[in-house]
């Protein structure tokens, strides 16, 4: 029986059509074979979520989308459109 | 009072309320370098109290006092924060040799909502290569609102910046930006000299102000970090809003963005 374990790529879009640019970028392995960091890649993997979706990637998480709470319709904070995707990839064992 | 010559001008200051940030190459001299790196490796610069004058903290004597007290480093001070601010905290920075994990991303302090602005050095006494690190820093990051290592997700932006830079490098950033010490992949520590100061006075043109009106501030104050996303629009919106502060001046705009926003009529017609 094969063991399975997921790797996560976090992938943030220039809008919330997946089709549109990643803009930032994060990994994490569960499979241990690598080790994702701060400042480790200067290019995204892929170009979109889309082109993250033709190599394998299950979208597993979709931003929810609300209207600016007032009096912070001026206020950045964190990055809006965040997609989680997941592969579930073998391990030896 | 300080020499204007040493002051920043109103492309630089421009240039820091879109950036976060502005850079020095090799600024400090390499005696001062070799001083003050030694004074780190012995554990040797004493610490003040925050809120004391920045001026009464360490003596003319002291290798990191006298960095400090450099007439560019002075000019910068006195641009940003005003001619007499307040230590509020040093950090001597350190990563070990051969450390494969960055710090996660994060901006200093909690949620910090003033126009008002704090100032933190950054400052490398040895040559810091990429694959030593140094420190990187989001450009443009600094009016998030975000508290400390909310951000710990993000791995990797657009147009991340990591400080690779020969000795006597100076950043100033503002207060808010987002930042991660990188991995350090040599047989050397790294060290980074981390200094935040506080205004005393209204930060309102404090800096050489003979080129206020360049035709080039509007530009300067619409880049785009591409990191934002759609969000760039609300990024010069913020810059707008904090530049009237700097200048003092609630009317000033950049492409209408806010005399848009600001267009209330209030006169009414007669009926004809």
């Amino acid at each position: 029986m094969p063991q399975l374990r997921q790797k996560i790529l976090v992938l943030y879009l220039h809008t919330p059509d997946l089709n549109s640019n990643v803009v930032a970028w994060s990994m994490y392995d569960g499979t241990g074979s690598t080790t994702p960091t701060t400042g480790d890649s200067d290019k995204p993997p892929y170009n979109s979520v889309v082109e993250a979706m033709q190599h394998g990637w299950r979208v597993v998480q979709f931003p929810q989308q609300f209207p600016a709470y007032p009096g912070m319709e001026y206020s950045t904070s964190y990055l809006r459109f965040e997609y989680i995707l997941e592969k579930m990839e073998e391990i030896d064992d | 009072m300080i020499d204007k010559k040493y002051l920043l001008d109103s492309k630089q200051m421009a240039n820091f309320v879109a950036d976060g940030y502005l850079r020095f190459d090799e600024l400090v001299p390499t005696a001062l370098n070799e001083a003050v790196h030694a004074e780190m490796e012995d554990h040797g610069i004493g610490r003040g109290t925050a809120g004391t004058p920045l001026s009464e903290v360490w003596s003319e004597s002291s290798p990191i006092g006298s960095v400090f007290r450099l007439p560019e480093v002075q000019g910068m001070i006195h641009s940003l924060v005003g001619p007499d601010p307040l230590y509020d905290h040093h950090a001597v920075h350190t990563v070990q040799a051969a450390n494969e994990r960055g710090q996660h991303w994060h901006a200093d302090a909690i949620i910090d909502t003033r126009m008002h602005f704090d100032i933190q050095f950054f400052y490398f006494a040895h040559d810091t290569p990429r694959e030593m690190g140094g420190t990187m820093i989001l450009p443009g990051s600094h009016y998030r609102r975000i508290c400390e290592s909310d951000v710990a997700r993000y791995h990797n932006f657009l147009e991340q910046l990591p400080i690779v830079c020969k000795a006597g490098t100076v950043f100033v950033v503002h207060h808010g930006i987002w930042h991660c010490a990188q991995p350090n992949l040599t047989d050397r520590m790294r060290y980074m000299f981390k200094l935040r100061l506080n205004p005393t006075v209204r930060q309102m043109c404090l800096w050489n102000i003979d080129d206020l009106d360049d035709p080039s501030i509007p530009g300067i104050l619409s880049k785009n970090h591409k990191w934002y996303g759609n969000d760039v629009r609300l990024e010069i919106v913020n810059r707008i809003k904090f530049w009237r502060f700097l200048i003092g001046d609630d009317k000033f705009d950049v492409g209408y963005w806010m005399g848009r926003l600001e267009n209330l009529p209030e006169n009414v017609l007669e009926a004809a």
